[in-house]
This record gives C-alpha cells, sequence and structure tokens, in this order.
C-alpha cells in the first residue's frame, strides 16, 4: 500500500514528505508508548501513534520507521518536523482515533508486526 | 589476535532533565555511524542502545558522558552517570518494573523496558552502579558479520 494511499484512507494531511507519498508501506505498528515502539518495532515499520513531542520523530528515526502517521490529529512540534524533512521521514496527521485508523488499514490489507502462533 | 586499534572516538555529554534534547545524543551517533558505513542492521541496534541509555539519564540522572569508540573489530558505548543510581540491578533489568513518573510517561518512556531492551540489542552488556552515586553501561558490538547475534 502506497503512503499516498494511506493518506486518502486515512483523509490524512501531509506534514512532512509531500514528494515521498509513492513510498511503499508493507506492515504497520501503533503506540503512544515510544518505550514499547523501541522494543517491538521492525525496520520499514509505519508507526501509528498519538505522541506528538519530538521523541516520536527521534524514535522513529532510530528504530528506521519508514514513515509516521499522527491520529487523533496530532501534529508534531516545530523540531520534530525538522528532524523528519532533515531524515527523509513522511509524516501523515489524521483526525481519526488510534482504533478507527488501525482498524481501516488493516481492513484493507496492511498487516501488523505481530500474530498469533498457527493452530495444529 | 584481535586489534584494539581505534578507528574514532568520541565523547559525548548528555544532561539529566532536558526531555526536549533527549535522544540527540543517539540522533548523532547514528548518523556518524551511517557515515562510517557501518552494516545498518548493527547501526539500528546500537542506536536503540543509546536511545534507551541516553533516555534512561535524561530521566534518572544529572548528567552523564557517553563514549563512543570504534576499533576495526567493535564498537564500544561507554556510558557514566551521575547521578542516584540503581539498588537493585537484577530487578531493573526486569522486564516492566519501573520507577517513572508521570512526566517520563507522558513523554513516552518509562514503560520498564530500556534496560532488558539495551541489553536484548547488545552483543555484549554490562551494567554497574553505585547507590547515591551513579550507574555505568557498557555496550558492545561486533562488527564482524560473522560473529553477528
Amino acid at each position: 500500500m502506497s503512503l499516498k494511499e494511506i493518506k486518502e484512507l486515512l483523509q490524512a494531511e501531509v506534514i512532512s514528505g509531500e514528494d515521498n507519498l509513492d513510498l511503499e508501506i508493507t506492515f504497520a505498528g501503533a503506540s503512544d508508548l515510544m518505550s514499547d515502539v523501541l522494543a517491538f518495532g521492525k525496520p520499514g515499520i509505519l508507526l501509528l501513534t498519538g505522541l506528538s513531542n519530538a521523541q516520536s520523530v527521534r524514535t522513529a528515526n532510530i528504530i528506521d520507521a519508514k514513515a509516521i502517521v499522527y491520529v487523533r490529529g496530532k501534529k508534531p512540534d516545530n523540531e520534530g518536523i525538522a528532524l523528519a524533512n532533515e531524515k527523509g521521514i513522511p509524516i501523515l496527521s489524521t483526525k481519526l482515533m488510534m482504533y478507527t485508523a488501525c482498524g481501516l488499514l488493516f481492513s484493507h490489507g496492511l498487516s501488523g508486526v505481530s500474530s498469533l502462533p498457527d493452530k495444529k | 589476535m584481535m586489534s584494539d586499534e581505534v578507528v574514532l572516538t568520541q565523547k559525548f555529554e548528555i544532561t539529566g532533565g532536558d526531555f526536549n534534547k533527549a535522544g540527540r545524543v543517539s540522533t548523532d551517533i547514528k548518523e556518524i555511524l551511517q557515515e562510517i558505513g557501518i552494516d545498518p542492521s548493527i547501526i539500528r541496534r546500537t542506536s536503540i542502545a543509546s536511545y534507551e541509555a541516553e533516555m534512561n539519564v535524561v530521566m534518572y540522572a544529572q548528567r552523564a558522558v557517553l563514549t563512543l569508540n570504534i576499533t576495526p573489530e567493535k564498537l564500544h558505548l561507554e556510558l557514566e552517570d551521575e547521578g542516584p543510581g540503581i539498588e537493585n540491578i537484577e530487578r531493573a533489568m526486569q522486564e516492566g518494573y519501573s520507577t517513572a513518573t508521570d512526566e517520563m510517561r507522558e513523554m513516552g518512556f518509562g514503560a520498564g523496558m530500556g534496560l532488558p531492551n539495551i541489553k536484548k540489542n547488545s552483543d555484549k552488556f554490562e551494567i554497574s552502579s553505585t547507590p547515591g552515586k551513579g550507574t555505568s553501561i557498557k555496550i558492545t558490538m561486533s562488527l564482524d558479520q560473522t560473529e553477528k547475534k
């Protein structure tokens, strides 16, 4: 799924990385807790979060996230935006709540970072 | 025979309580490692370990010096902080154990995952602490792909 499709699906505003909307996203993860993002995030992840301080962008950069979607209408501060521009991390912001944003993406085929073990 | 020749050494200062700058040092370190051309998966693990350690200083200590040392075979991160230290290291190493304040949690940290996550991402991890004085952490990464975790 391209970032452009995600933008349209979530009716999101592009905060940073307008030129990078053709990036292909293959999986996503959501958390407001950066401790957990650092522990469970995987490289290439689309990070959905409602935490809008500069730490969210720094964390995304540290774990090699592909892009960030802020939920609940949140937007990063200027320092976060500057870092995202510098590191080439596109940022979207949607007014949707976390659950709805994740549900929409998942139901359109975007998988997560975790799954239940196969039943045998 | 292992070579001890240092390719790069750099010191960084971290200030406790400075939440706005928290993470800058690790962001800089990641950039340095990228410029040197270290393997991306090692960069990622080093950056995560460094960032967790940096956040611990910001959250709990007064100040710290983080030293990055790179030799042809190894990457070393040594962090020495001045702070309250850790009374019970074994307990601090347990996932979910945390003494974080509400302010720290609002920043998205303090879930009790920091030290276990540093250990998980390091090839070698050492920690020692003197209550009332400070904590010292040593992280070692093997740069030899065949030895990679």
